[in-house]
C-alpha cells in the first residue's frame, strides 16, 4: 500500500494505472511522471521502493495540482463566473449547458434526469 | 479556437474614443453601445456602458473581473419565463378540440 497526495491509496495494479486514481491525474500525466522516475511500464505499486514512491510524491506536489487543491480551484473559477454575472455565469447557476450546446433535446448530464410532464397526452396514433 | 494573440483583443474603436471621452470628461455617465463584440479593456474598469440586447440598454458597469470578458455577456438577449403549468396546457387543448 502507498499513500500518494492524501487519500489515494492505489492497489497492486500497474503504477501508469494506479497513479490515474488520483484526482488530477489521468493516463498522460501519469506516463510522463512514470518517465521521470524511470520506471518500466510493467511495474507494479506494491514492488515500489520507497525511494521511488517518494520520487512520484515529490513531482506531484511540484508540478501538478491534484485532489483538493484542483477541486477548490474547479469551484472558485466556476464561482468567480456565477459572481460576475455573464453568460457563462447564468447558465452554471441554471444547471444548464454552458458551451452553447442545444438543449431542446438532450443536454442530459447537465439537466439532470429527464423528469415527466404530468398530463401530457401522448400523440394518438395514425 | 481562441484569437491570435498578435492581433490583440479586439475592441470597436468608436467605443475605444467614447470612452476617452467620458473618462476625460469626468462625468459618470453611460455609455450606449451596440458593440457586444467588443473586449473590456483594463481602462474600462468604472465606466458604465448601456449594452444593447435588441430590445434595450441593459446598464452594466465594468469591475476589475470582468477585463477580458466582451460586453455582450453581461446583457443576456433572451428572456425565460418558465414553462406553462401542465394543467394550463390541457385545458387549453381540450377548448381546442371542443370547438372541433
Amino acid at each position: 500500500m502507498a499513500r500518494i497526495s492524501g487519500v489515494n491509496i492505489p492497489s497492486n495494479k500497474r503504477v501508469v494505472i494506479a497513479l490515474t486514481y488520483i484526482y488530477g491525474i489521468g493516463s498522460k500525466i501519469a506516463k510522463d511522471i512514470c518517465n521521470k522516475v524511470d520506471l518500466e511500464e510493467s511495474k507494479r505499486v506494491n514492488q515500489l521502493s520507497d525511494d521511488e514512491i517518494a520520487k512520484i510524491r515529490e513531482i506531484i506536489d511540484a508540478d501538478h495540482m491534484v485532489e483538493g487543491n484542483l477541486r477548490r480551484n474547479v469551484s472558485l473559477n466556476i464561482k468567480r463566473l456565477t459572481d460576475l454575472g455573464c453568460y457563462r455565469g447564468l447558465r452554471h447557476r441554471k444547471g444548464l449547458p454552458v458551451r452553447g450546446q442545444r438543449t431542446n433535446s438532450n443536454a442530459r448530464t447537465r439537466k439532470g434526469k429527464a423528469v415527466a410532464i404530468a398530463g401530457k397526452k401522448k400523440a394518438p396514433k395514425g | 479556437m481562441s484569437r491570435s494573440t498578435w492581433k490583440g483583443p479586439f475592441v470597436e474603436k468608436t467605443l475605444i474614443k467614447k470612452a476617452e471621452k467620458v473618462q476625460q470628461s469626468g462625468k459618470r455617465e453611460v455609455i450606449k453601445t451596440w458593440s457586444r463584440r467588443s473586449t473590456i479593456m483594463p481602462d474600462f474598469v468604472g465606466l458604465t456602458f448601456g449594452v444593447y440586447n435588441g430590445l434595450k440598454f441593459i446598464p452594466v458597469t465594468i469591475t476589475e473581473n470582468m477585463v477580458g470578458h466582451k460586453l455582450g455577456e453581461f446583457s443576456p438577449t433572451r428572456t425565460f419565463k418558465g414553462h406553462t403549468p401542465a394543467d394550463k396546457k390541457v385545458s387549453g387543448d381540450s377548448v381546442s378540440k371542443d370547438k372541433k
